[in-house]
């Protein structure tokens, strides 16, 4: 069968979900791009921080900075909203996420059965607002990522992505801790909260 | 100028984000449970290519667009606040399964009830702002 370059085959192409391979080398791109084009690292989470800053009226030191002068990660972090809106209505196939078969088994022992889109729909749903496990897994779940990003120094793009790429130990440090809380979470506290 | 560049940056993330399943809470349990390579893959092969474009842009003096020096300042050496920080922030991105820009990607994709996990993490650096004093760093 030859090969033809048509549109057709590119935007099937593109649908399709990207192997870590090409996602992972441009996420990986960046760190230049950020350097090159804005002069500024890598890095997301200080966008709450930004926000906080902006909006929230107090005498803390820790918000008392210029955050116009990076109002810059703000417009990126919009920019971040409209790329996935894009992604997600002109450029996916509605199809589940090929999960290994271990995984699989894993979020049904969880009783999470549903497993078409990105998030489990069982989980996060405004229709479930009123569930306690909804609000302790977006609000209590939140605010542990706003409080430990912040008191951590980065997220994982300033820290594993950015700090990892210019030998950062703090970065290293940061990382090992990233995953004894995921790790905490997901080996101890899920199966229990799932139960 | 600098915002239209971060707009397009952004938006390029923000589709990758997507493409890549990065802002799936199931990707997200499947790296914790060490059940398949995907996430590793993903953030394995970005810190190379980054920490090579580190290195190219170091050894070259290349300048930013605007022609200025290119800076890359060192994170400041608190281990503690980056140990202990970093547990807290893992325990949240296992429960939401997402980190902050993910957290942006999922509002826009379509799982908008994350406006509410954004909100709560804007607390979260109040309560930190607040609390930062007497937290060991």
């Amino acid at each position: 069968m030859p090969l033809t370059l048509s549109m057709e085959n590119f935007v099937n192409w593109i649908s399709n979900p990207w192997p870590w391979y090409v996602a992972g080398p441009i996420i990986g791109l960046m760190v230049p791009l950020h350097l090159v084009m804005l002069n500024r690292t890598f890095g997301i989470s200080s966008s709450f921080r930004h926000v906080c800053a902006a909006v929230v009226p107090n005498r803390l030191d820790f918000l008392q900075y210029d955050w116009k002068a990076e109002s810059w990660n703000l417009v990126f972090a919009g920019g971040i909203l409209l790329g996935a809106f894009i992604a997600a209505q002109y450029l996916s196939i509605d199809e589940p996420i090929a999960l290994s078969a271990a995984a699989v088994e894993r979020m049904n022992g969880f009783g999470i059965t549903d497993l078409s889109g990105q998030h489990p729909v069982q989980l996060f749903s405004w229709s479930l607002i009123g569930s306690w496990k909804t609000l302790l897994f977006v609000i209590f779940g939140g605010f542990l990522v706003g409080f430990g990003t912040r008191y951590a120094g980065g997220c994982t793009s300033g820290h594993a992505i950015m700090g990892l790429s210019h030998f950062q130990l703090p970065s290293f440090v940061a990382v090992l801790g990233f995953f004894t809380g995921g790790l905490i979470m997901s080996w101890i506290l899920l199966p229990l909260l799932f139960t | 100028m600098k915002n239209i560049l971060a707009l397009i940056l952004g938006t390029l993330f923000g589709i990758i984000l997507v493409k890549a399943e990065v802002l799936s809470w199931f990707r997200i349990q499947e790296m914790f449970a060490f059940q398949s390579f995907h996430m590793y893959g993903i953030i394995g092969s970005a810190v190379v290519i980054g920490a090579l474009s580190v290195w190219i842009i170091r050894s070259s003096g290349i300048r930013s667009i605007e022609g200025n020096v290119i800076q890359i300042k060192d994170k400041a050496p608190n281990y503690k606040s980056a140990y202990l920080g970093g547990t807290v922030f893992g325990l949240g991105w296992a429960m939401t399964g997402a980190c902050p820009g993910p957290l942006y990607a999922l509002i826009g994709s379509g799982t908008t009830i994350m406006v509410l996990a954004v909100a709560a993490g804007i607390v979260g650096v109040y309560v930190y702002a607040a609390l930062r004093d007497r937290l060991p760093h």
